[in-house]
């Protein structure tokens, strides 16, 4: 099949096709750099770097940047060609995406800002690296969710969206886990509090972060089928309402 | 664009066509690497989506029809339903008009034009030789794309099909009929002051509002509508889409449109029609959203397959 501009898959009018195109570079783009921000989130908090978290304060404005950015062009999209059958949904799918990395920006930010403060506490009072224990790995399936939606988003690969949806469950099933951990340093010891709700915090955003790329690969799954596969309950009832679609 | 339903209707799967591995529709963003393939039929021989309803005004078979030796339609199977109103869309030469025009035989006026298939309105065969074609016209009405009133009276372009088929007799029943049909067509507040001036004294708007008055008059089951609004302002377009939503209380109307806007915004159902063949019919909702035939993807995105 052809995608070149002249085959049949290119729009009479090619401005079109160049401006969609442009908006999803956009999208990729800020996809990436929010990625780098979890990364750089989670590891500055684990391993007390300061200036790691300070950059991640810094680039949030050039997250929020590029969501107002994106915004635009949606609408420009919209007032200017009106849209409709895969196009809608291509345009639509990418405004709901950029929200989501929005989103996932700010809890990125959240992260470096509890990196800041345990730096800030007293020597005696920062958390052990045992009560960070789960940060490192959740933070690792965080991103790799977020980057798998990136790949989906980019290759227009419905399997890879499937992927992010079934990471997501094991995301979650990981924070159900650490949050019993965590409990656990409570009961020992109630001087913990301080640094085992700021944990609780991190880890809840790195779930959070893990439901926004879910969000991303269902509005890829839209993108791509036209089928609406949000508020299931799990990767497998997605799995069956593709598969029924396919019957 | 109307609020629509969540619920696209998915193509029955026919036992005749051989599905062939194509690509799904695609948008103007490329797949970056290997595509996922699925199978869709490529063939445009066997209409994607439901074409039948189960409350038909009109139902058509296998209606083909040739101007000569030139085939313009090739099977074609669509039914309308009631109180609805379908739009038929697609490329310029592509059968559409020409379906239209069979529906009340319209094309018995052009030399060397043949229809074949069968055609029912409300289950009488428009074909069969006891139907009365002045008869026909009357229950299946037409407005044309250029407003064509009859070089009279505003009241007259209304009174006079009434008077033809004898619905009325009296001066005061042709007042009330006249009045009726103006206010229906939403025109009758702009023009009761001058029902005595011609037709064509009217603006285009007024005028195509007087043809659709004039249509309505002899109290049709369907109305036809030919690109209605292909020459009117966007004032004077909504105010005729308005009236086709109002109208549809009561009518049946099949309208062809080039503007896929307007298919959207009027109708419950669309057909798309490619090369005299009916590719794809859906609800609205779904041929805008997620069309799944690469033709409808094609048109209705602006691109040409």
């Amino acid at each position: 099949m052809t995608n070149t501009p002249q085959g049949r898959n290119a729009h009479t009018v090619r401005q079109f096709d160049n401006e969609l195109e442009a908006l999803r570079g956009l999208v990729l783009k800020m996809g990436n750099l929010v990625c780098q921000q979890i990364r750089d989130a989670v590891e500055g908090l684990i391993t007390d770097k300061i200036a790691l978290a300070k950059m991640v304060q810094r680039r949030e404005d050039w997250v929020d940047a590029m969501e107002v950015e994106a915004d635009d062009r949606v609408v420009d999209l919209m007032v200017k060609r009106q849209p409709v059958g895969p196009d809608l949904r291509a345009i639509l799918s990418l405004g709901k995406s950029v929200r989501d990395l929005e989103r996932m920006g700010d809890e990125a930010e959240h992260v470096a800002r509890a990196a800041l403060e345990n730096h800030e506490r007293s020597s005696g009072m920062k958390p052990s690296a045992e009560l960070l224990r789960d940060i490192g790995p959740m933070g690792e399936l965080a991103v790799s969710l977020v980057e798998g939606s990136l790949r989906a988003l980019t290759r227009l690969d419905e399997a890879e969206a499937l992927a992010v949806t079934r990471q997501d469950d094991q995301l979650d099933s990981n924070f159900r886990a650490a949050l019993r951990r965590l409990a656990t340093f409570l009961m020992e010891d109630s001087r913990t509090v301080g640094n085992v709700i700021s944990t609780i915090f991190v880890i809840k955003s790195l779930e959070r972060i893990g439901d926004h790329a879910t969000n991303i690969a269902e509005h890829v799954i839209y993108l791509i089928r036209g089928k609406d596969v949000r508020h299931l309950r799990s990767s497998e009832e997605v799995q069956k309402v593709l598969n029924d679609a396919d019957a | 664009m109307q609020s629509m339903s969540l619920d696209p209707a998915q193509p029955s799967a026919g036992p005749a066509a051989d599905p062939v591995t194509v690509p799904r529709p695609e948008t103007g963003l490329s797949r970056q690497s290997q595509p996922v393939p699925r199978t869709l039929p490529s063939a445009p021989e066997r209409t994607l989506g439901e074409p039948r309803v189960r409350n038909a005004a009109i139902t058509s078979r296998m209606v083909s029809v040739h101007y000569g030796a030139k085939r313009a339609l090739f099977d074609i199977d669509l039914d309308i339903g009631r109180h609805e109103v379908i739009a038929l869309i697609g490329p310029s030469g592509c059968g559409k008009s020409t379906f239209l025009r069979c529906l009340n035989r319209m094309n018995d006026t052009i030399e060397g034009c043949r229809v074949s298939g069968e055609i029912r309105i409300d289950g009488q065969d428009v074909h069969s030789p006891e139907l009365d074609v002045v008869q026909l016209r009357a229950r299946v009405g037409m407005v044309f794309q250029k407003p064509n009133p009859f070089p009279k009276s505003i009241y007259d372009n209304v009174a006079y099909g009434p008077r033809i088929h004898g619905l009325v007799r009296t001066k005061p029943e042709t007042d009330e009929l006249v009045e009726k049909s103006l206010t229906r067509a939403g025109l009758f507040e702009e023009v009761k002051d001058r029902l005595k001036a011609p037709g064509t004294s009217l603006s285009g708007g007024q005028q195509q509002r007087l043809c659709i008055a004039r249509a309505i008059a002899v109290q049709p089951e369907v109305i036809l509508m030919d690109e209605p609004c292909s020459a009117l302002d966007p004032i004077a377009t909504a105010k005729v889409e308005q009236l086709i939503d109002d109208l549809r209380k009561n009518y049946t109307i099949a309208i062809v449109t080039h503007s896929m806007q307007q298919a959207a915004r009027v109708s419950q159902r669309t057909a798309y029609f490619h090369l005299g063949r009916l590719v794809e019919v859906g609800t609205t909702s779904q041929i805008f959203r997620n069309p799944e035939h690469q033709l409808t993807v094609d048109y209705i995105t602006g691109r040409f397959g």
